[in-house]
């Protein structure tokens, strides 16, 4: 299982490249590129210092006591991703791109976001090694993250709107494929999550999983032994590959990730591709994916823009398929909860995409006792701070 | 050979260079697209590409996405483009083609899909984000129907990869004139020469370009160096302003005419 994918990118069937011919050739260059850097000892180490010393890696593994008391149940443990530079996972991943980027000579960094947390972390990279940076982004998700689209201006980013479509990450994405198709030559595409055609889920994978090399490391040290289940959510799959990977061999542990359950489970209401979608081909990558009778892509929902996507990253489709990872939804109001009560109980404010994790752990830890939870808190709430208004609105009462 | 073998066979007896014309089919309406069809054959079109409407269309710029849309919108989807194209068929053996992404034909189904097609007179399929690497299920079942499979060669096209797409590529290999999406462009690019040497070097077979081409004088400059040119976005923009009018068949005749005439200064 470690050997995935294989040289055209397949976890099992899934992922494969399905682009249009004029970016074949350079992503086959971006592929030669990677593997070369890869194994590059000088490349992993300027990476490494910079995950360090501009990051802020490790994380801290922190166990989460008063949450466990008031639950009664498992113990739970929280990777910290969200004290991470720019608050989420997403810099470990553009970090690595845009060294990447560097190396192969590109000038133009290009990068689509939905939650705004890879636009800034991208344009935070940009603006530390020197790159022109364009981040498109869906007019819905602008809306919803404001804040993040002037942090981006503010790090000298261009953010450009993208009003086709549902307005959201699925359509950032296709403009910004149309943006690499015109400037191949001088541009790189830092795609934020693991999807996309290979070798992108694979080479982000490999920057994520970290998260999970460290965790592993750390709860062996603080517990004692592995964990019973670890808890990710699932937009892409970035960070929920991130750390699972590391514990993939370990049959014992349970990994569960989590998707958007939205509002309901009628089609548009959600964004939960093992709930009611099947293998499809979108934006590169064949995997589950949310799609009409016709092979049109649905519209989803979610009050997290960065879980808001019809298709899930190739690896867990495979992860699923095997039955070595588990798959569940919780909803909106559930992501909502778990946010309030992680807040109360630890003072920590998570991003709704966390939450999701964080939602699922809740639900389960109380019929849990002496199970150990990891949870990925991968990021921050601050962007959120707008949404959580809106649902909080008895809090805003003076 | 489908008809498309035999128009490229055709073409070449008679000394001329075909005209290829896009159309989203569906927009403004699936009724609508077989007079449209006509209205092209009638301006002199050798060949239609019928787009299949898909929500992502990444290789296609703005003009094809609001085509698109509104096909959709309209009800198009893949089982009413083969309708539209039996229609088509009744009256007519012009060239037809299928032009669309991967995944409302893996929806379909790929067998299914290839009986279906060559039922309905369908010639041919190009399906732009389903690389050679990745079209070998596809390929083997539309030959086994007898219908021919486009793949598309780029200016980013490495040797290795121009000899793959020529191997897969029955009928004729598809040109994509410029590192960019559809969509009119003022001027043709400059990478258009050395593609089309360096895939003459690969394939005996018959070439078109396309992507940017919406002008007699484009066609003019082509003419001379490959066997036939496509335009798209330049139709559609008609059929978008046309909004639907009684005139919309008038104006796609004439522009097709006026393009086709940019051949005659080829000679
Ligand atoms: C904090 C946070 N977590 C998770 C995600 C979802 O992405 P992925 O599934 O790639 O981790 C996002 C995306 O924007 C995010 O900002």
């Amino acid at each position: 299982m470690t050997q995935q994918p294989d040289s055209g990118g397949h976890f099992g069937p899934y992922g494969g490249r399905f682009v249009p011919e004029v970016l074949m050739a350079p992503i086959e260059e971006l592929e030669h590129a990677y593997l070369e850097a890869r194994s590059d000892p000088a490349f992993q180490a300027e990476l490494a210092a910079l995950l360090a010393d501009y990051a802020g890696r490790p994380t801290p593994l922190y166990h989460a006591r008063s949450l466990s008391e008031r639950l009664g149940g498992a113990q739970i443990y929280l990777k910290r991703e969200d004290l991470l530079h720019t608050g989420a996972h997403k810099i470990n991943n553009s970090l690595g791109q845009a060294l990447l980027a560097r190396r192969m000579g590109k000038k133009r960094i290009i990068a689509e976001t939905g939650a705004g947390q890879h636009g800034v972390a991208t344009a935070t990279v940009c603006a530390l090694l020197g790159f022109e940076c364009v981040v498109y982004m869906g007019e819905e998700d602008m809306r919803r993250q404001r804040l993040n689209v002037f942090r981006m201006r503010l790090l000298g980013a261009k953010v450009a709107a993208v009003s086709s479509g549902s307005r959201t990450l699925k359509d950032a994405i296709s403009e910004a494929m149309r943006d690499w198709v015109a400037n191949v030559g001088d541009t790189y595409y830092l795609l934020g999550s693991a999807l996309g055609s290979h070798p992108y889920p694979m080479m982000v994978r490999d920057f994520q999983k970290i998260i999970g090399e460290e965790a592993r490391g750390q709860i062996l040290k603080s517990a004692g032994r592995l964990p019973d289940a670890i808890f990710a959510c699932v937009g892409g799959g970035s960070n929920a590959i991130g750390i699972f990977h590391a514990f993939v061999p370990d049959a014992g542990v349970a990994l569960i990730g989590v998707e958007a359950g939205g509002r309901g489970d009628a089609a548009g209401e959600h964004a939960a591709r093992f709930r009611g979608g099947s293998p499809g081909v979108l934006q590169g990558a064949f995997s589950y994916l949310l799609q009409d009778e016709d092979g049109q892509v649905s519209s989803t929902h979610s009050v997290s823009a960065g879980l808001d996507y019809a298709m899930i990253g190739p690896e867990h489709a495979w992860l699923h398929d095997l039955s070595r990872a588990e798959y569940v939804a919780a909803s909106d109001a559930e992501a909502l909860a778990a946010a309030k009560l992680l807040s109360r109980t630890e003072g920590i404010i998570p991003a709704l995409e966390s939450a999701h994790a964080v939602a699922e752990a809740v639900k389960r830890a109380p019929a849990s006792p002496g199970k150990i939870f990891l949870v990925n808190v991968s990021g921050r709430g601050d962007k959120d701070i707008d949404i959580y208004r809106e649902n909080f609105k008895e809090l805003d009462e003076a | 050979m489908t008809r498309i073998g035999q128009l490229f066979e055709r073409l070449k007896r008679e000394n001329r260079k075909g005209l290829i014309a896009y159309i989203t089919a569906g927009d403004p309406h699936p009724d609508r697209t077989p007079s449209l069809v006509d209205a092209l054959v009638r301006g002199g079109a050798d060949l239609i590409e019928l787009g299949v409407p898909f929500s992502d269309p990444v290789a296609d710029g703005p003009v094809i996405q609001r085509a698109g849309d509104r096909a959709i919108a309209a009800g198009t989807n893949l089982a009413r483009v083969l309708e539209i194209a039996s229609k088509i068929r009744e009256r007519s053996e012009v060239p037809l083609l299928l032009f669309t992404y991967l995944n409302p034909v893996l929806r379909y189904g790929l067998e299914r899909l290839s009986r279906d097609a060559a039922k309905s007179g369908i010639d041919g399929c190009l399906l732009t984000d389903a690389s050679v690497e990745e079209a070998e299920a596809y390929v083997g079942a539309m030959r086994a129907a007898g219908l021919d499979t486009i793949f598309l060669a780029a200016p980013t096209s490495t040797e290795r990869r121009l000899k793959l797409v020529a191997r897969y590529s029955s009928g004729f290999v598809y040109l994509v004139s410029r590192t960019g999406v559809t969509g009119e462009q003022a001027s043709l690019s400059a990478a258009v020469g050395p593609l089309v040497q360096s895939v003459r070097a690969v394939t005996d077979l018959p070439l078109a370009v396309g992507f940017g081409v919406s002008k007699p004088g484009h066609v003019a400059e082509l003419g001379r160096q490959v066997e036939a040119v496509v335009v798209g976005s330049a139709f559609m923009r008609i059929v978008e302003s046309s909004a639907g009018a009684p005139e919309l068949e008038g104006r796609l005749e004439a522009f097709a005419r006026e393009l086709k005439l940019g051949f005659g200064e080829t000679a």
